[in-house]
């Protein structure tokens, strides 16, 4: 029988380390919602998701009263919508109101946020695809809770450097459109290599066409209660140090595990996977770049860091992998900078720089993660550094993403700030000796020799 | 059969487990198990209860219970066993 120790144990987790359940994500195939008739299509939409999603929201509420156990985002990913209006939007503004139907709906049902604005030409783009791209800006400008995701290449297929090009331009274009709100709009905006089908984080998530008509994803958390773990083994030696990581990630994942299957047992929707990703917010306490610290670092950013992140990144999902059926989506510990306090701090001190980052992104989920620089930085540059990152990724075989915010008006110096989770950010310098031709030469990057394994 | 473990954490003071154990009988609970500590004043209690035949659902009960700790000075909290279980239990 549970005993007084363990309960406390829990309790303390949750009202002391910001332990809680990040995300219940629904993914909703909206394959059934195609029609010629873009009117249609948006009804189609509308219903299907309004349907499926009615008690989400109520369902999440219930379980976290029940158990004790905050849930902090309930979410929505679909179909990527250049498949479902390929048939019937013939123009960019055409998928915008399809964008305006995801937000209407979306805050109808009482959902945070609805991923799946998405386009994934890793290979190639049909003119669908193509008009999904050029069509982000005004989505993204014109709702508050669409997100949107791009998938640019991956290890089986080569990067798409055509789409590459266009996505600079289009995050810069997408800032000018939300210069009003800091560029909030390229907060909403990622691109991928290796894209997971199943991811329950925004911005990236969408429903793959590889998945069930409705299925129910979760997000655990934890970095605040990995911290802590930590503290009490401080000076022991790495064998110490990783078993700690393992048995706090699984213990943490196990909450994650039991919250998923209530969900979908309630909510009468097939249980998807669990994402064993450390998510941190801009709360104290609830940063991943503090655990680095508490491993033996003065900053995230000092030499040590991607070792050091390359074991936590391995010792969460040993843990985790056992304390669930299914495991999934992007699984492993992120770095966002405005959405961690200490990689704020980090970067205010000097110690961490956009090189830096991208070298973590190497050993860890996922990518160069709400990164604010300047305003001013080249289209060409922007598409650089998406470019160096999807290599990393597409080599790898792992998931890598950029999640860049060129603030519009702001320079090196200033802070940006987007509110609630999203944080707030010191803008980064960005290297800016220029890749013009490199990126204006077309075509694609072709697959890498190790992914031809039949 | 499902289980509930209801806590109470705070200063120690005169009544706290009457005040919570007649809400309990009230609402028809049974209590299965208590364990409690005291160190340096600060009270930690632990109940394992039983609420089936309870006519409120656990989330009205949780509210309720909460209320009563306010009153006390004290944090109570309900929560369903199974979030320890998986916790601590392989």
């Amino acid at each position: 029988m549970i005993n007084i120790n363990e309960v406390s144990e829990t309790n303390e987790m949750i009202e002391k380390e910001n332990l809680d359940v990040r995300t219940i994500t629904m993914g909703i195939s909206l394959l059934d919602c195609i029609d010629s008739d873009n009117e249609k299509v948006k009804k189609n939409i509308y219903d299907k998701i309004y349907n499926y999603a009615a008690n989400l929201v109520k369902t999440g509420k219930e379980i976290e009263k029940e158990f004790g156990i905050p849930i902090v985002n309930k979410r929505i990913s679909v179909t990527p919508i250049s498949l479902i209006g390929a048939a019937s939007c013939k123009t960019t503004s055409d998928f915008v109101d399809l964008a305006l139907v995801l937000d209407n709906v979306a805050k109808d049902v009482g959902v945070n946020f609805i991923g799946g604005y998405s386009a994934l030409v890793s290979k190639g783009m049909t003119p669908a695809e193509e008009l999904l791209i050029k069509s982000i800006p005004e989505a993204l400008s014109k709702t508050d809770r669409v997100c949107s995701s791009i998938n640019l290449g991956s290890t089986k297929t080569g990067i798409n450097m055509d789409a590459v090009k266009l996505m600079g331009e289009i995050i810069k274009e997408t800032a000018e459109k939300t210069k009003e709100s800091d560029s909030l709009g390229c907060a909403k905006l990622v691109v991928f290599c290796n894209a997971p089908d199943d991811n329950p984080f925004m911005a990236g998530a969408f429903h793959g066409v590889t998945e069930a008509d409705c299925i129910i994803n979760v997000g655990v958390s934890g970095p605040g209660v990995v911290k802590t773990a930590l503290e009490k083994v401080r000076g022991e030696n790495f064998e110490v140090l990783c078993e700690t990581i393992k048995k706090t990630a699984f213990k943490v994942t196990r909450v994650g595990q039991l919250v998923a299957k209530e969900a979908s047992e309630r909510l009468n929707v097939p249980f998807g996977i669990v994402d064993l990703s450390l998510a941190p917010t801009p709360a104290i306490g609830d940063s991943v770049a503090d655990i680095l610290c508490e491993i033996g670092l003065e900053y995230a950013g000092a030499p040590g860091t991607t070792a050091a992140l390359a074991l936590l990144n391995d010792q969460v999902k040993k843990g985790g992998v056992m304390a669930s059926s299914y495991v999934g989506g992007l699984s492993g510990a992120f770095i966002p900078v405005s959405e961690d306090q200490g990689m704020i701090n980090a970067v205010e001190a000097g110690a961490l720089t956009l090189e830096k980052l991208e070298a973590m992104t190497c050993v860890c989920s996922v990518g160069l993660d709400m990164i604010a620089i300047p305003g001013d930085t080249r289209a060409t540059t922007i598409s650089g550094i998406i470019a160096d990152e999807l290599a990393i990724g597409m080599v790898n075989q792992k998931t890598t993403a950029v999640r860049i915010i060129p603030v519009v008006g702001k320079d090196v110096g200033d802070t940006v700030e987007f509110g609630g989770l999203l944080g707030h950010a010191p803008i980064m310098p960005v290297n800016m000796f220029s890749c013009d031709a490199f990126i204006n030469r077309g075509g694609r990057i072709p697959a890498p020799i190790h992914s031809f394994k039949n | 059969m499902k289980k509930t473990i209801i806590t109470v954490v705070g200063r120690d003071g005169v009544g706290i487990i009457a005040k919570i154990c007649t809400y309990l009988a009230n609402n028809n609970i049974n209590i299965e198990d208590i364990s409690q500590t005291i160190t340096g004043g600060f009270f930690n209690m632990m109940m394992i209860t039983d609420m089936n035949q309870s006519q409120k659902n656990i989330g009205d009960i949780s509210d309720e219970l909460a209320q009563i700790g306010e009153e006390i000075g004290v944090v109570i909290k309900c929560q369903r066993e199974e979030i320890f279980d998986s916790m601590h239990r392989i």
